[in-house]
């Protein structure tokens, strides 16, 4: 019987500023992906999102981005921007599909519900936009630095509810980050952008 | 009715040159603006008065047709010019234009036809300025959208991307900047019809009732016309904004803000 298809491949994929990155990622299996500021690290992101036009190929499941309704892989190759966005007046209104992990474990409380998007701080607005994304139970996770506005405690709580959904649903996690030590606690496969390219860093396996 | 003459026009010439020598001392920097803009109004009526008579002269079709067009294009341009980050290319002029053609003309056409039931029905005395004033209202009203969806598409890219992002499609990622463009591009001619007699007389009628019609005659010919104007700049700005809101995304739902013009 020959090895199913890794969940996430991406083939050939190229913007002006990167590229040709090839990379599969297995159900389950999260990597980290480091490099200075501006070396095409979130482009890649928002091109296997989709969200601006590239070259190459990326497929769930066997399934092909550019045979695939534009919102349907949206929704199931969740993307987290460095900074969040929110369009109506309260959180709530932002929470349709329910909360995906209890707020506690954020260190949230179900009060911040009720308040306005603009009384909020920038790491509660962080935290709030990986729920409201994990909200949609995407198989696919592209996080850019989603701990980049948070202190070292919040930034394990959240690496660990991440750990948590990319186990229980088998997700396959792609985690763009600057630090190194985040790598080694929350990745099986470490990867450096040199030249617009994907290099792998030591395989430094979590157990 | 009394006419006017050219000492009568000098006289009020001699009003706005006042007007500009005074912003002149009070150094607004309008006084050159108020000149031109004068010098322009004066010009451009005169030749329009002129054109008017030698199409009432010869009321053909086709005449009228071109008359129309020519407007149409003129009005177009300025819908154009008017927004700060218009669409690149053809699409900058194509999207109001087709949409007042789209919207005028049938209405116009349609008044013409079915309303005043003329005949020929496209005789220049009623088809041309009717048009005239369907054009004006909504070139002001596709503007003022279209300037809207446009800027509220550049400044809240974070929020539609971020909804794109979440699974939402283009349509619901825009729809409350598409409607708040709508409602903007409205909201001045629902005004004008609400203080339509109360506050201000408005134009036509004001005209009709100068050229000695009976002011009941007039006042039904307003509230006709005003009409005509709030369908014509509801379609306009509605097709406008429709078409608009659709071509700031890709085939592939993605957010094409290159497709804007940089201000």
């Amino acid at each position: 019987m020959s090895k199913p298809p890794p969940l996430l491949q991406i083939k050939e994929m190229r913007r002006p500023a990167f590229g040709p990155v090839s990379l599969d990622v297995s159900a389950g299996e999260c990597i980290c992906i480091f490099g200075p500021s501006g070396c095409g690290k979130s482009q890649l992101l928002r091109a296997i999102a989709d969200l601006d036009p590239h070259e190459g190929e990326a497929l769930l499941d066997g399934a092909a981005c550019h045979e695939t309704a534009p919102d349907v892989w949206r929704t199931h190759v969740g993307l987290l921007p460095p900074e969040s966005a929110w369009w109506l007046p309260q959180v709530a209104e932002h929470f349709h599909n329910g909360m995906p992990v209890p707020l506690e474990q954020l260190a949230l409380t179900p009060a911040i519900m009720d308040k306005p998007v603009a009384q909020l701080s920038s790491g509660e607005k962080q935290r709030l936009a990986l729920l409201r994304l994990l909200a949609n139970r995407p198989r696919v996770l592209l996080l850019d630095e989603p701990t980049a506005n948070l202190d070292p405690e919040n930034t394990h709580r959240v690496e660990a509810v991440i750990g948590e959904y990319r186990r229980v649903r088998t997700a396959a996690v792609i985690w763009v980050s600057h630090d190194r030590g985040q790598g080694v606690r929350v990745a099986q496969r470490q990867f450096e952008v040199v030249d617009g390219r994907l290099q792998a860093r030591g395989a430094e396996r979590m157990p | 009715m009394i006419t006017l003459g050219v000492a009568d026009l000098a006289v009020a010439a001699l009003l706005v040159v006042s007007l500009a020598l005074l912003s002149l001392r009070l150094r607004t920097g309008l006084g050159g603006q108020i000149l031109l803009g004068a010098a322009r109004t004066a010009i451009q009526l005169s030749l329009i008065g002129l054109v008017l008579k030698a199409l009432f002269a010869n009321a053909h079709l086709h005449w009228v047709a071109l008359m129309s067009l020519i407007m149409l294009l003129i009005a177009g341009r300025e819908v154009m010019v008017r927004q700060e980050r218009r669409f690149t290319g053809w699409w900058g002029y194509a999207v109001g234009t087709f949409s007042m053609f789209l919207s005028s003309f049938a209405v116009t056409v349609f008044a013409l036809i079915v309303v005043l039931g003329n005949t020929p029905w496209y005789a220049p005395q009623y088809a041309i300025p009717l048009l005239g004033m369907l054009l004006g209202n909504t070139m002001n009203g596709i503007a003022i959208a279209m300037d809207r969806l446009t800027n509220a598409a550049w400044e809240q890219r974070a929020v539609i991307e971020a909804r794109l992002a979440l699974g939402h499609s283009w349509d619901a990622a825009v729809a409350e900047m598409r409607r708040q463009a709508i409602r903007s591009g409205m909201i001045p001619i629902i005004n004008a019809m609400a203080a339509a007699g109360v506050v201000s007389l408005p134009g036509m009628m004001t005209g009709q009732i100068l050229a000695g019609a009976a002011p009941v005659d007039a006042v039904k010919y307003q509230i006709m016309i005003m009409f005509l104007i709030v369908v014509g700049t509801g379609l306009g700005t509605l097709a406008a904004v429709t078409i608009g809101a659709k071509h700031l995304f890709d085939g592939r739902q993605r957010l094409c803000l290159e497709r804007l013009r940089k201000s």
